[in-house]
């Protein structure tokens, strides 16, 4: 495929649920290997549009492409380029880690000795590779959050959908994590995150979303903003949020 | 705007689209169908040798029982061309099915009820047609409760349009349930009375001539001219209910 | 594309069976709770030989029906609490494989649970279950429970208090099943003649496959919300 051509595709983009608009008219594209954060206010709709994009959800009116493919109609044809790290775990608590991985892997069509060798691999990358054979009921909540990283990356997917995954870790945990997200950027994967902690923002990612009222407010580059000007930029479309 | 003039707006968007004429003639063919099978049952059929007048009663009890077999039939229609089709008409029709559904059902097992005191002696008796009536009704009771409970408006639609069509199995339950458990005391009017049947009479001619025009009326016209006003009155209240959430959100 | 089907009910099952053997979460709330109704029953109809008979597999049914619903609801309760049902939908795999994969391993430990139920109804009831084509209806029923129950449960998933739903929504619609089995069973256990009870065997298998035709061409609507 063509370098140019976006990766992600939305236009017109429009959710409700039951009667409230979440998504209103929703137009963007994303670059291959770009990375962006969703930024707004709680039930501003960033869930919902991640999850929309992951295919999910089925969207009220208007039209997400993937890679060229319509969501959610031809979604399995791209379902093994996505990875999802929710805002639950999606873990079996009874399972340990390694079997969590093993049971996804087998769902992404991993044979056997690929599976046992890229579950090594990236329970190393995230720093689990001690404690690969506990259960994850037993993880702590920053453990737990990169169990979820190394469920997602393991088929290794070209676009990776992060919602709000800095949340609830302390300050050891979010380095590690945002060293996970500098090395899937640089393995050129395409990567779109949600998140409350506007001071991290421009650290991650080139370009911002913030959505406001179910709607685009502000879509352009902050790698050369400040977080007290992206905190008063985004006050000033959202009204009245802190800057964290 | 003001909140009046955006209330005014709304409005005009909720204000009903002019009844179709085809609505308008169902409307009436089923008033006058319905006056006229009311005056063969009452007026004009002979009054049964060993029931007396209560006997009358069946005229309305055992299209009732029809009218629900036509109105759950078209939730499962409707249910079946949403989930193909995806078009909110058809659920609306699937929900309407079910709530005229179930005022017949509900119709049915009164005038029974009314029928058995004088002739059974009892309001009610655990019967097994009896009792599969009753869950028939319980199980389009479920559906509404069901739908109530599920918020997302797709979600809700996909999943109830499934139930419907899950839920007709007790329809046909009820319908066939004298013919496999024959220990009934219910009587059967069209064929052979099981055994133990009480309360029996036989189909002369009379209660034939009164009998078929008020079938015909309950398993066609009255179900679909409900149904019609029903799924019209659903889109009126999904379109106020539109506004209100964006009066509110705006 | 596509994992291949068998691929992904296989990983499901064996991921349930793993999970409950490691905590038997389902299988002793399951088994606790068929005990305690059979105890209660047996109590509460305190009848004379005759009548506790004729009441057997009432109990036998209804038991299961209850300790089942117990069981699905606990079982998609696992996929729904921490996300996991849409980690599965995320995946390469279609639909009416995970549907299936749940089917599965929910029959396999409500079977669990009726096998061990009937031999401790012969002991309690005086009565000998452990008949052949007792154990036939036994294990074509509880298939056709599982089947309704899985669906009706991912469906209550998402509902507001769906630990009542899934009973609400799931008894009506079995009630096919409960008849002809309870019908099968009762004469069976009259050791009324072949004729009397296959009949009523042959209408729950019948209604068995009806219920698992259809709730696998739905599933795949279930699972695309």
């Amino acid at each position: 495929m063509d370098e140019k051509t976006p990766i992600i595709e939305v236009e017109n983009l429009s959710k409700t649920f039951g009667l409230l608009p979440v998504l209103r008219s929703v137009n963007f594209g994303v670059a291959r290997g770009e990375t962006i954060v969703l930024l707004g206010q709680n039930g501003g709709g960033k869930s919902t549009l991640l999850r929309l994009l992951a295919g999910l959800s089925k969207p009220t009116a208007g039209l997400i492409r993937i890679g060229g493919w319509q969501m959610p109609k031809e979604a399995m044809e791209v379902r093994r380029q996505i990875g999802l790290v929710s805002h639950q775990s999606l873990l079996y608590g009874n399972l340990s880690a390694r079997e969590n991985l093993d049971f996804f892997g087998k769902l992404y069509g991993m044979a056997k000795d690929e599976r046992a060798e890229r579950i090594r691999v990236i329970l190393d990358q995230v720093g689990l590779a001690k404690r690969a054979d506990s259960l994850a009921r037993d993880f702590s909540r920053g453990m737990q959050q990169r169990l979820s990283i190394a469920r997602a990356l393991l088929h290794q997917p070209e676009i990776l959908l992060l919602d709000e995954p800095f949340t609830g870790l302390d300050q050891s945990a979010a380095e590690r994590l945002e060293g996970l997200v500098m090395s899937a950027q640089r393995e050129e994967r395409t990567l779109i995150m949600t998140t409350h902690q506007l001071g991290r923002a421009p650290t991650l990612a080139g370009r911002a979303l913030i959505l406001s009222r179910g709607q685009i407010a502000f879509d352009g580059n902050i790698a050369r903003m400040s977080a007290a000007s992206l905190g008063e930029l985004y006050a000033g479309l959202c009204g009245g949020a802190t800057v964290a | 705007m003001t909140a009046k003039t955006k209330l005014l707006s709304a409005r005009q968007t909720v204000e009903a689209t002019p009844m179709p004429r085809a609505l308008q003639l169902l409307t009436i063919l089923t008033l006058v169908g319905f006056c006229f099978t009311l005056v063969l049952g009452l007026f004009v059929a002979g009054t049964d040798i060993q029931q007396g007048e209560i006997q009358r009663i069946f005229y309305i009890h055992m299209p009732s029982f029809f009218g629900a077999f036509s109105a759950f039939g078209l939730t499962v229609v409707g249910g079946i061309l949403y989930l193909w089709r995806k078009s909110e008409g058809w659920d609306r029709v699937a929900l309407a099915g079910v709530e005229v559904g179930l005022a017949f059902a509900l119709i049915n097992l009164a005038t029974g009820a009314i029928w058995a005191r004088p002739i059974w002696n009892t309001w009610w008796t655990w019967d097994p047609r009896l009792t599969s009536a009753a869950i028939m009704a319980l199980t389009y009771a479920a559906y509404l409760m069901l739908r109530a409970g599920i918020e997302d408006e797709t979600r809700k639609r996909t999943f109830m349009s499934v139930y419907g069509i899950f839920a007709f199995t007790s329809v046909l339950v009820t319908l066939f349930i004298i013919r496999v458990v024959p220990e009934t005391i219910h009587p059967v009017i069209v064929g052979a009375s099981p055994q133990n049947a009480q309360g029996s009479f036989e189909a002369t001619s009379g209660v034939v001539m009164a009998l078929v025009p008020s079938m015909l009326l309950w398993l066609t016209l009255m179900p679909i001219t409900l149904i019609w006003h029903r799924s019209r009155i659903e889109r009126r209240l999904e379109a106020v209910n539109r506004l209100k959430m964006r009066i509110l959100t705006e | 594309m596509k994992t291949p089907f068998r691929t992904a009910v296989l990983a499901i099952v064996s991921k349930d069976l793993r999970a409950e053997i490691r905590s038997r979460e389902l299988l002793s709330v399951m088994a606790i709770f068929a005990f305690l109704c059979i105890l209660v029953f047996s109590f509460a109809l305190e009848l004379d030989r005759v009548a506790r008979e004729e009441a057997i597999s009432g109990v036998l049914w209804v038991t299961l029906v209850f300790a089942s619903l117990l069981g699905f609801n606990r079982s998609l309760a696992q996929e729904g609490d921490q996300g996991n049902l849409d980690a599965m939908l995320l995946a390469p795999v279609s639909r009416p494989a995970i549907f299936l994969g749940k089917l599965l391993s929910n029959y396999l430990f409500t079977l669990i649970v009726a096998l061990v139920i009937l031999p401790l109804m012969t002991v309690i009831y005086n009565s000998n279950l452990l008949r052949g084509w007792l154990i036939v209806t036994t294990v074509v029923g509880v298939f056709g429970f599982s089947s309704i129950g899985t669906l009706l449960a991912m469906m209550t998933l998402h509902t507001r208090s769906r630990e009542a739903m899934l009973p609400i929504a799931m008894l009506p619609v079995a009630l096919p099943l409960l008849l002809t089995a309870v019908r099968a069973s009762t004469n069976l256990l009259n050791d009324s003649p072949t004729r009397e009870w296959l009949v009523w065997l042959q209408l729950l298998a019948a209604v068995t496959v009806i219920y698992l035709a259809l709730c696998w061409l739905l599933s795949g609507f279930v699972l695309e919300e």
